[in-house]
């Protein structure tokens, strides 16, 4: 499994691929609190469009980063969700804590940095 | 009934062994020329059982997992999955959505993905003993998948 990492302005990107599961989670899991840690986003975007297969280690490993990224008010996109890895995150209701887009749309990057005034919307 | 084709396997309880135990169970399971929604269930729902093994049956041990399937004629698979470990104490418990007993990154959701992704399940365990996980799928195949 493969876990690349980009930042773009305030967005932190993440893409995996592989296959994901128990085995392959806790480096992956490393290398994204890492980058969170040094980065601080205001928007973490993670796509699975690479992911071959995915069990619930998949949930824990989302669900993990949706708290620590939470502590800092960062939401959280997941993108290219193939039908088997959307099935086993509706499984668990990640719907709930973040934004889920199948596989072939493209995520939003983080608006880019405004005035104060604009930061109410 | 009798079942048509078996098949038994051993491995240890390595986390880098989970991929291999999966996909050596969907390979066996292609006779039964099943979708590819069936196929990525199967892997899941073993990888799912494996990892039990491996996390919690043999938490702070090392043993073997045993892996044995068998296939019927009416496309139901049946896969048993077998460790040695410490055991579960409150099966009910066990099997509730969220609930874990390692904290961390398990979300606590092996045995509701096993549930939801295969017809049946059956768990047995003794404590001390080891754990016994049953799946049963009933595989409809690329055929009826096509008809229907």
């Amino acid at each position: 499994m493969q876990t690349v990492i980009e930042r773009n302005e305030d967005t932190l990107l993440v893409y995996l691929s592989g296959e994901l599961d128990h085995h392959n989670a806790a480096h992956s899991r490393m290398q994204i609190d890492d980058a969170i840690a040094c980065m601080q986003p205001k928007k973490a975007i993670l796509d699975f469009s690479g992911i071959t297969f995915m069990d619930s280690s998949g949930i824990g490993l989302v669900m993990g980063r949706y708290k620590l990224l939470n502590t800092m008010q960062c939401p959280l996109e997941l993108c290219g969700l193939s039908p088997h890895v959307y099935k086993v995150m509706r499984l668990a209701g990640l719907e709930q804590i973040a934004v889920l887009q199948k596989a072939g749309r493209k995520p939003e990057l983080a608006e880019p940095k405004k005035e104060a005034e604009d930061e109410t919307h | 009934m009798k079942p048509i084709n078996e098949m038994k396997m051993q491995i240890q309880s390595l986390s880098m062994n989970e991929g291999y135990a999966r996909v050596a169970v969907a390979a066996f399971a292609a006779s039964l020329d099943p979708t590819l929604e069936e196929l990525s269930d199967i892997k899941t729902a073993v990888s799912e059982a494996v990892t039990n093994c491996i996390v919690h049956g043999y938490r702070d041990s090392f043993g073997m997992i045993y892996i044995a399937v068998r296939i019927f004629e009416n496309g139901r698979i049946e896969i048993k999955i077998r460790d040695k470990g410490r055991g579960i104490e409150n099966i009910e418990k066990a099997r509730e959505p969220l609930f874990t007993t390692l904290g961390g990154d398990r979300a606590g959701l092996g045995f509701s993905v096993m549930e939801s992704f295969t017809d049946k399940m059956r768990v047995r365990s003794t404590l001390g003993k080891g754990t016994t996980v049953t799946l049963i799928k009933e595989i409809k195949g690329k055929k009826n998948a096509d008809e229907g």
